[in-house]
């Protein structure tokens, strides 16, 4: 069997049935994890080969798990009690995770194997993975190009076939844009649905995990594992988890698309507009009705996110503090010097940058004009939104502009890296789910992406719907 | 001092008592072990989320409810964000614009105390200053802990309302179960916000604020300290900074911390790991439903039903241990004067005035007081039956059998008519003398003598009246 070309769905079953051993399957890609130069993944676990060994031992006598024997990678930020969880920082650059986070566990006891951290950009913040304190991951596609971020190691390693599917975390697009840009399946789903205990905070509001895959369904399957209630964060949603899987039926006939007036014009001259229209036009041939909607604020979801994001980073980031864990500055001679010194050294660039955003706009005199009318602007998004997904069921937008820029091309511009999320951000502020899925090839033939955002808790419907666009949408994408 | 006015406002803050920490479920306990009773939640580890212990909150109410606050409809924690090593994730989750409570006072003799707010947050852990080779360590227990935070308006006027103001919180919070404000344990802390004017002035003069007084003895001492520090700062012509003060209580003196430039800027914004509190008026009802009566209320009780004089019913009602003891003899023993006697002169003598626990039970005290009522036994002899089960815990029935109702009635009668027979001079007397109860007294003395006091009283002076008719 070609293991590199089994969705997970097929690998789980055949290691189930035994036709594959989990041992072959993991030796497998913790081969490809070694040989691979694209630094997608920071460490591979060398208890790997053992677990995978185990979890043979428990298949054969009688174990049955969603995930039995499968291998996976996790980004970074993700807490796997025994293991490194450096958040592509130097000043966690020796932090070994106390406990499990809840998606590990959840993963683990389905009976996952974990067998890599996939780098990130430090913290999460960054939308090419360059802000890595453990260098640039390279696109799958194409190693001249940036991954996207910050789950870039994620999205590149999936791309890469390192593992059949990779965890990432999506503050501002962080899952979708890297996995627009390596032509693979990413998903935020709605805030809430999955915990963030155990997750490394950046903005906790708004950030969710999600699964990155190869396609649609497996992205189904492992969001059905990764979902719901945990006693351990009260922002995670009660409401049951459904069979995502299930609500795929290969049949679009009669589903509403919103067609968002404000991403018509921002769509206007960029690499992907004809992607774009494209997969409208493909919808609405296939029964799809095109609705037209607005959101007349949606290009405010920037800064609004740019305010907020960083207000609550530098909350969540004054842990690292020095005096307790990790790094501690070898200079510093009293508690003072201790955080200036650590953290000057602890951090780098783009945090610091941020860290320093987050706290003008919280300081008393600045705290109204910037984080409460933020906070006024987001309510104002959401009223938006809901009039919009009371006309229709989904709404489709690009992922990103156009095809992944070129290593280095943007380091320089932080305005122009915060841009890269101007389709994306919005889902994020909104707390509603997105997906983003490959649908045509930009001007260097690389993959596009196009996104579908559904309302809150909507993600059987955009299952439904990528699905649908990834079997019969090839065609029509190639245009 | 005279021609000046002292403002006073305060800010309380005492440890509620919950079984579990505020927001993960580490026990709530003093005295463990350093660094034993903690978990990724309350020393900030990476990722770890905070979940609210709902207990806290109902506390908290309940506390309010005592001080006729208002309860928020909706309640919302915040971050307050400051670098300290004892604060592990450089946050505090406390309450800035929609605490619990609002509104509020306690009243004092002299006036009103205006309360402006109490909220709930979580307190810090503990620096422990060692030994210069070793430094300081950080002892992450008490972190976690759930802190109420009252703050009045300034409405106190002089250091022995602040203390009766402190007095009366810490009787509420005690008697409503909201918290056992151990001041040795740090359990009730003070922060103390001071400012003086010329008598009569409208304007407020500028504050300083003393921090973490834990004993009403300091705060008393603190204020005239600070108080008197600061007209002599203006009788020279000097003006009051805004500042923070640290007092000093070993050398009787405040200390300038940080002035009001370099005081952090907190930069509150609400929790996003925590979701707003919903407190529903039925939930507010039903915690007011559990609460039991205050300190006042069974002082009026006592005065009024019990008709005990102003004096004793204070004393019962200062200490919940007391006024329980109290409630529950008077359950046993139906005599409310009698029970206040006892309690007031043999119970708090034998307790040091309260420095000690009560080693009697309120059902073998009220025994002892039905006992001395029925005259089974003489109010010495009872005395001494609550020594002995107060030094060594002797069993109460045994001693009754001992000190009373150990007499039967036919061999009463036998020893009064020996006693009558032996004396026949004594008669005489009594039959002769002008003072003849004397005599009788003497014969009464005699019968408990020789039944080592056992005998029933009332019994023994029937038989001795009968004898010498």
């Amino acid at each position: 069997m070609n293991i590199e070309n089994l969705s997970l769905i097929d690998l789980k079953n055949a290691i189930q049935e035994r036709k594959l051993t989990s041992l072959e399957v993991t030796k497998f890609f913790v081969e490809k994890c070694e040989k691979s130069d694209l630094n997608a993944v920071l460490e591979v676990f060398d208890d790997a080969l053992e677990k995978a060994k185990e979890m043979d031992e428990k298949i054969e006598n009688g174990f049955k798990g969603k995930l039995a024997g499968v291998p996976v990678i996790i980004k970074d930020n993700i807490l796997y009690k025994g293991k490194k969880a450096s958040c592509g920082s130097r000043f966690l650059e020796n932090y070994t995770a106390q406990y499990n986070s809840t998606v590990v566990q959840k993963m683990l006891d389905e009976g996952a194997v974990i067998i890599a951290r996939a780098n990130m950009d430090e913290f999460a913040m960054g939308s090419s993975t360059e802000n890595s304190y453990f260098g640039i991951t390279k696109n799958a596609l194409d190693p001249t190009r940036v991954p996207g971020g910050s789950s870039g190691g994620s999205a590149s390693a999936v791309a890469g076939s390192l593992a059949p599917v990779a965890l990432g975390t999506d503050t501002g697009g962080s899952i979708r844009q890297p996995s627009s840009y390596n032509g693979v399946v990413g998903i935020k789903p709605t805030y809430g649905r999955v915990s963030r205990f155990g997750v490394v905070a950046f903005a906790s509001s708004i950030e969710q995990v999600g699964p990155i895959t190869k396609n649609v369904k497996d992205n189904a399957y492992m969001l059905e594992v990764l979902a719901g209630h945990s006693e351990h964060d009260e922002t995670s949603l009660k409401e049951e988890v459904p069979s995502y899987l299930s609500s795929i039926k290969g049949d679009i006939t009669g589903l509403r698309v919103g067609v968002m007036k404000e991403v018509e014009e921002a769509v206007k001259g960029l690499e992907v507009e004809k992607s774009y229209k494209n997969a409208l036009e493909f919808l609405k041939k296939n029964g799809a009705t095109l609705v037209d909607v607005s959101i007349k604020d949606f290009k405010l979801s920037l800064p609004c996110y740019y305010i907020i994001a960083p207000a609550e980073a530098t909350s969540n980031l004054g842990r690292f503090d020095g005096v307790k864990y990790s790094r501690r500055s070898a200079e510093a001679k009293d508690v003072d010097e201790i955080y200036v010194k650590s953290r000057s050294e602890g951090f780098g660039k783009e945090v610091k940058r941020r860290i320093m955003l987050g706290n003008f706009v919280l300081s008393s005199g600045y705290f109204d004009a910037y984080y409460n009318k933020a906070k006024k602007l987001q309510q104002k998004l959401i009223e938006e939104a809901k009039e919009a997904f009371s006309k229709c069921d989904i709404i489709v937008m690009p992922t990103t502009a156009g095809e992944p820029f070129k290593i280095g091309e943007k380091t320089g511009d932080p305005v122009s890296m915060y841009k890269e999320d101007l389709f994306t951000i919005m889902a994020n502020i909104l707390g509603v789910p997105a997906i983003s899925i490959p649908f045509g090839k930009g001007k260097s033939g690389l993959p596009l992406g196009i996104q579908i955002v559904a309302d809150r808790l909507n993600e059987g419907v955009i299952y439904n719907v990528a699905d649908f666009i990834e079997k019969k949408g090839e065609e029509d994408a190639r245009v | 001092m005279q021609e000046y006015d002292i403002v006073i406002g305060l800010e309380v803050h005492s440890e509620l008592k919950t079984n579990a920490k505020v927001f993960c479920s580490c026990k709530n306990q003093f005295g463990q072990a350093p660094n034993t009773n903690c978990c990724p939640v309350c020393v900030g580890l990476p990722g770890a989320l905070p979940v609210l212990n709902q207990k806290a909150v109902q506390l908290v109410i309940k506390a309010g409810l005592t001080m006729g606050c208002e309860i928020n409809d909706i309640a919302v924690f915040e971050r307050k964000n400051y670098f300290y090593p004892d604060l592990a994730k450089a946050y505090q989750i406390s309450q800035l614009v929609r605490p619990i409570c609002l509104g509020g006072e306690i009243k004092l003799k002299t006036r009103t105390v205006r309360l402006n707010r109490i909220h709930l947050e979580e307190d810090a852990g503990k620096l422990v200053h060692s030994t210069a080779a070793i430094g300081t360590l950080i002892d992450y227990n008490r972190g976690g802990v759930p802190l109420m935070e009252l703050v009045t308006e300034p409405d106190i006027r002089s250091a022995d309302e602040a203390v009766e103001f402190l007095t009366k919180l810490r009787q509420r919070l005690i008697f409503a179960g909201v918290a056992e404000c151990k001041m040795e344990q740090g359990g009730m802390r003070c922060d103390v916000n001071i400012s003086v004017k010329k008598k009569g002035a409208k304007e407020f003069g500028e504050r300083t604020e003393m921090k973490n007084l834990n004993s009403f003895k300091s705060v008393y001492r603190a204020i005239n300290y600070e108080a008197n520090r600061q007209i002599e700062v203006i009788e020279n012509g000097g003006k009051i900074v805004q500042e923070t003060r640290k007092w000093d209580d070993n050398h009787g003196k405040s200390i300038s911390m940080r002035k009001k430039e370099t005081s952090s800027d907190y930069r509150y914004f609400p929790d996003p790991d925590m979701l707003a509190v919903e407190i529903s008026r039925e939930d507010v009802e039903n915690l007011k439903k559990e609460l039991p009566p205050m300190p006042e209320e069974l002082k009026a009780k006592y005065m009024e039903e019990y008709g005990l004089s102003e004096y004793e019913s204070d004393i019962l009602t200062k200490e919940k241990e007391l006024s329980d003891y109290f409630n529950k003899t008077l359950e046993k023993a139906n005599n409310p004067k009698e029970v206040s006697n006892w309690i007031l002169t043999e119970i708090l003598s034998k307790m040091k005035d309260g420095s000690e626990e009560i080693k009697i039970s309120p059902n073998d005290l009220a025994k002892i007081i039905k006992l001395v009522e029925k005259k089974t036994v003489t109010r010495t002899n009872a005395k001494e039956m609550l020594t002995r089960v107060w030094e060594n815990g002797e069993d109460i029935d045994t001693l009754v059998k001992e000190y009373g109702g150990g007499v039967d009635e036919t061999e009463l009668k036998k020893i009064v008519e020996n006693l009558i027979k032996n004396n026949p001079k004594a008669v005489e007397d009594y039959k002769t003398s002008p003072t003849p109860e004397k005599v009788f007294r003497w014969f009464i003395g005699q019968v408990m003598k020789e039944t080592r006091g056992k005998a029933n009283a009332t019994k023994a002076e029937e038989f001795v009246k009968e004898g010498l008719k």
